[in-house]
């Protein structure tokens, strides 16, 4: 059974279609890149993984159940989500914010305790001054580790990634894209990681799924996708060449 | 100073504060609340900041005179002044709090939401805490503004300091206005200040 599966789904909205037909699977151990324009309804699919959005037709379905069937606030605990913007809570220390979802999950404290420690270790902030920092005390790159940390904290099987590098300077980037892929490697985790960046789609993903217009124009892998000859994808690649 | 004027301005500044916090009381008791609950249902929104609105513009005497004739919160005395009190103070308290919370960065929220809070967590963990700083602005505003208009409670027995400044009017005497008038500026110093104080200490990280 596939961890998701978008069924025939279509999202529209004041007579618009968002999304349509857009059918995928994702399993433990790979990465899908949904790579898209902006206003292509990418960002709505990866919503809609984790019951923020519903589909309007089809059905999104999370380990064999419908995202509609699920208790929202369980099947939202259950993934990780690293949003564009980070999100940090700004109120809310570098050691609080990671630990937020253990915490709601109900860990004791020296297991929130021992498991912060354990991600700001693996995300390289691990000396001990960062713990008690607030978020506007960390550079960008800093900030969007600590968000991959807090998506991690409860070690979901799942991780969604909402362009989460599209903020920061490029050698920034790049030490975080070695970093996404060491963490997801060595894992049996899924992620769907949306981009509008087909550099970011083809280093990262193991598949790449072309959105265009709500609807999906090629799902492949990066190399296949290389020779992908519809117009987007065409569109993309040339983008490389510059 | 006689001692029986001071006498008299220690025991009219008591009722005046009483008036004060009674009436802040209540104001804060109401308004916070509402102006949560106008965050949640968008189509209150026009309603309960409309009746606020209108309620400030209501001149205070005229407000007295409507009250005056209620059964339960009107008559003569305290309870009117301390019901027409509250009524000018939730606007500056509604419109705060739902300002404070719907100013939250909507990232924040959104991640609130997507890390699975629930509306409460997300309103007791997120949002208030990061609002709290406006909510509290506006529960100064309101207190220093009653402190001030909480004077005019005594045209219809209500006390406090405005005992004072209306026998000073009525027998042409500047030093009875001023034994009324000071205590009350000194007081909405003090709570300024005060409030001030807490409001940038509430400032989130």
């Amino acid at each position: 059974m596939p961890l998701v599966e978008f069924r025939d789904v279509g999202y529209r909205i004041a007579g618009r279609d968002i999304l349509a037909h857009v059918s995928f699977t994702l399993d433990a151990g790979d990465t899908l890149v949904l790579l898209g324009r902006s206003g292509s309804g990418k960002t709505t699919a990866l919503k809609m993984t984790n019951g923020m959005v519903f589909p309007t037709s089809g059905q999104v379905l999370v380990e064999g159940r419908a995202t509609t069937e699920w208790d929202p606030i369980r099947l939202k605990r259950r993934i990780g989500y690293v949003i564009q913007e980070v999100g940090l809570f700004p109120h809310f220390t570098v050691a609080e914010n990671i630990g937020l979802v253990p915490k709601l999950e109900g860990w004791s404290r020296p297991d929130v305790e021992r498991r912060v420690n354990e991600l700001l270790e693996e995300i390289g902030l691990g000396s001990p001054e960062f713990r008690t920092r607030y978020p506007r005390q960390l550079s960008g790159g800093q900030r969007q580790r600590v968000g991959v940390a807090r998506a991690l904290a409860a070690d979901p099987a799942l991780l969604l990634f909402d362009e989460p590098f599209g903020a920061l300077d490029p050698i920034t980037r790049r030490e975080l894209q070695q970093q996404f892929l060491a963490l997801t490697r060595d894992s049996h985790k899924a992620s769907l990681f949306v981009t509008h960046d087909v550099r970011e789609a083809l280093r990262l993903g193991t598949r790449v799924a072309l959105l265009a217009g709500g609807r999906l124009e090629t799902v492949a892998t990066p190399q296949e996708f290389r020779r992908a000859s519809t117009g987007q994808a065409r569109a993309f690649l040339a983008g490389l060449e510059d | 100073m006689r001692p029986d004027l001071a006498n008299d301005v220690l025991r009219l500044t008591g009722e005046h504060l009483v008036l004060v916090a009674s009436s802040m009381a209540a104001a804060i008791l109401l308004g916070v609340p509402a102006g949560i609950l106008l965050t949640r249902r968008a189509g209150l929104r026009k309603w309960l900041l409309g009746f606020a609105n209108v309620a400030q513009t209501i001149p205070s005497l005229a407000l007295f005179g409507f009250l005056i004739p209620i059964p339960l919160i009107g008559g003569i005395g305290p309870r009117t002044v301390i019901v027409s009190l509250a009524l000018y103070a939730l606007l500056p308290i509604v419109r705060n709090t739902f300002v404070g919370i719907a100013g939250v960065d909507a990232a924040v929220c959104e991640s609130a939401v997507a890390m699975g809070m629930s509306d409460g967590q997300l309103l007791r963990q997120v949002q208030l805490p990061l609002a709290a700083q406006t909510i509290f602005a506006g529960i100064r505003i309101a207190t220093v503004t009653t402190i001030g208009t909480a004077t005019i409670g005594a045209a219809i027995g209500g006390g406090g300091l405005g005992v004072f400044i209306f026998r000073g009017i009525a027998s042409v005497d500047s030093a009875q206005i001023l034994a009324g008038a000071v205590p009350a500026a000194v007081l909405a110093l003090l709570a300024d200040g005060g409030f001030g104080w807490i409001e940038r200490r509430l400032s989130p990280a």
